[in-house]
């Protein structure tokens, strides 16, 4: 009986062939919204998230941004990786200036910290080392540069041992930054020196107070211990005002960045939502058309012994499939478009998950069955007699 | 076995109320061949809906089988057309986008017959009306009467007690009239109950009792 409703959709399906695709063009169109503007959302995330989970996700950001006169030192800092659960501290400044080689002068994000920076945020090296805490105790003016600044200014990377000036002073070269991809995945554009922190404060004619450094766990189950631990610490040293510092955690920033991503994707989820909701309009309205043109048909059904079941079945099956052929051209067309997406298109990506594809299917399959049930009520609901003196 | 006791229909149509069928008494017996004449508009065929349960009455009891129609549910009503009564109208109603075959197919569908079964019944009704080979056409590619064949055979692949036709011959000439007649003979000849409403009096006249009807007023007629 159900292979003979389906036999029955699908030939009135075909017989109209215009009509239907019409109809199913609205399903399309959500379903191809829908799995293409979360498979970009998901695309996003998984950059975004990659990016950040390659900073390291066991250490803290602590800024002090009141220290009641009475700054925060280097060595108090150095002083912090004593604690059991802490591993290594960084204190770290920032500041800009000009950096020269021969006539090639560029600007330059410079870095001021201690070793310990490496580790922390997990950065690698092409040539040479890092800055080593000798380098900090004994104002060494050594610096490490990134691959793009060795590459504007000496058009190649293995450039350690070679001079340089930074604001006026004299490096040597010591290491060289392994290329970098930064969260759009191209490469990093800015030009970044990396120096001992005792130097920076020089250079900048400050003392050697720290404002911000890092701080990493022994490993990641310990970095709520090291976050509390920190805190206390930093409460106390600043006079029991919980302003006057701020701790964040680096996990944080990840659920932080992932609830925007979903938030996003909910909200572009639901816009295409709404627009297989439209398509399911369409298709209630083609539905409720057909069964008045095909009154006749229902009263001969009926005159020869259809019950009501057998034709609510049978529109409710077109309705169905309707939707769910829709659903799949759409499928189609969402699997090519997120292909071209990420072939063609270099800063957006896109990632198709089951997940999507699952939901898609089951809302097109919903909508089918919720916008077509009430034409096929009316159509089971017709009175014999009256279908039978219907002259269209 | 048919028995109406004082059937009534009234239609209302713009202020003007019209009996379709005023006090409607007759009985059929099983195994009868029995004509219903009357002019256009006396309410045959509105006759004829009720006996074949597609439309209820305004008053009156109508006995199929010794059982009151009243009381039964539309679903109900559904299976005794399907399982009792063979339908041949006058203007056909074969389905027009499904094959002969698949026309006379379409009872034995709805009573859930396996697909064995229901082929051999199938070439065995379209044998009977002599169009096995035209059972691939539709109806659009057969001729009237032949049209009529095939409605002729979707009323009796079920083997229903009764059949019902209503003015099976009026949209046919003479000699392809006559053929039909002649199934009908055949079927009564083989204890089928036929109810044939017509308002051709040679054609009332060959049935075994014939039943007129005007105004909606039904009055017996010995032959
Ligand atoms: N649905 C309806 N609405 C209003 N009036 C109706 C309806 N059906 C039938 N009638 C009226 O009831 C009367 C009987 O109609 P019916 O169809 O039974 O006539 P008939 O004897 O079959 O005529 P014909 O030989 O032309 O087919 C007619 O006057 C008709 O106008
Ligand atoms: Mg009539």
């Amino acid at each position: 009986m159900i292979l003979q409703s389906v036999k029955m959709a699908v030939d009135s399906i075909f017989s109209n062939k215009l009509r239907s695709f019409l109809t199913m063009l609205g399903m399309i169109i959500g379903v191809v919204s829908l799995v293409v503007l979360v498979s970009i959302v998901n695309g996003a995330t998984s950059d975004v998230t990659d990016s950040i989970a390659s900073m390291g996700t066991n250490y803290l950001m602590v800024q002090v941004q009141d220290d009641k006169g009475n700054p925060l030192t280097l060595s108090e800092v150095q002083a912090l990786t004593e604690k059991d659960s802490v591993w290594e501290t960084a204190p770290y400044a920032q500041g800009n200036g000009t950096i020269k080689y021969e006539r090639n002068s560029e600007s330059v994000t410079l870095y001021g910290t201690t070793g310990a920076y490496y580790d922390i945020r997990g950065l690698s090296l092409a040539r040479g080392r890092f800055l080593k805490n000798t380098d900090v105790n004994q104002n060494t003016f050594v610096a490490v540069i990134n691959a793009t600044a060795a590459e504007e200014l000496f058009g190649r990377t293995n450039v350690t041992g070679e001079t340089l000036s930074i604001d006026g002073y004299h490096f040597t070269v010591i290491g060289v930054l392994e290329e970098e991809e930064s969260a759009v995945g191209n490469v990093s554009e800015r030009l970044e020196a990396y120096i001992p922190y005792t130097v920076l404060s020089k250079i900048n004619g400050r003392s050697r107070r720290v404002e911000s450094f890092y701080v990493s766990s022994e490993d990641e189950n310990s970095m709520d211990l090291v976050e509390s631990e920190i805190t206390a610490y930093l409460y106390e040293r600043l006079s029991g005002d919980e302003d006057a510092f701020s701790v964040i955690n680096s996990s944080t920033i990840m659920e932080t960045m992932s609830s925007v991503t979903n938030t996003m994707k909910w909200m572009l989820g639901g816009i295409a939502a709404i627009s297989l909701l439209v398509g399911g309009i369409g298709i209630m309205n083609i539905m409720l058309v057909s069964v008045t043109e095909r009154t006749r048909e229902i009263g001969i059904r009926k005159a020869i012994g259809a019950r009501k079941q057998t034709i609510l079945i049978q529109f409710l099956i077109e309705a169905l499939l309707v939707s769910i052929i829709g659903c799949l051209i759409g499928l189609l067309l969402s699997v090519l478009i997120v292909f071209m997406i990420n072939h063609i298109g270099d800063s957006v990506s896109a990632s198709l998950s089951g997940d999507v594809v699952m939901i898609a299917v089951g809302f097109s399959m919903l909508i089918g069955v919720v916008f077509g049930i009430y034409p096929a009520y009316k159509a089971a609901d017709m009175r014999p007699i009256e279908a039978l003196r219907y002259t269209n | 076995m048919i028995k109406i006791e004082n059937l009534c229909k009234t239609y209302e149509v713009g202020g003007e109320i019209v009996k379709a069928l005023d006090y409607a008494t007759l009985q059929i017996d099983d195994g009868e061949f029995v004509s219903i004449i009357g002019p256009s508009g006396s309410g045959k065929s509105t006759l004829m809906n009720m006996i074949g349960c597609l439309d209820v009455a305004d008053e009156g009891a109508y006995y199929l089988d010794g059982a009151a129609i009243e009381e039964y549910s539309d679903d109900q009503l559904a299976g005794i057309r399907n399982d009792k009564i063979g339908f041949v109208f006058q203007n056909f109603n074969l389905l027009s986008k499904l094959t002969a075959w698949e026309n006379v197919e379409l009872p034995l569908i709805y009573q859930r017959v396996a697909k064995k079964e229901r082929e051999d019944r199938v070439s065995d009704a379209l044998e009977q009306v002599k169009l096995l080979e035209r059972k691939s056409h539709k109806p659009m590619e057969l001729s009237g009467g032949q049209q009529q064949r095939v409605a002729i055979a979707r009323a009796l692949v079920t083997n229903p007690s009764i059949i019902l036709a209503d003015e099976p011959t009026g949209n046919l000439d003479t000699k392809t009239g006559e053929e039909i007649m002649e199934l009908f003979h055949a079927l009564h000849a083989k204890g089928n109950t036929i109810v044939l409403i017509t308002h051709d009096e040679h054609v009332a006249d060959q049935a075994e009792r014939k039943i007129r009807i005007l105004d909606g007023k039904v009055q017996e007629v010995e032959l």
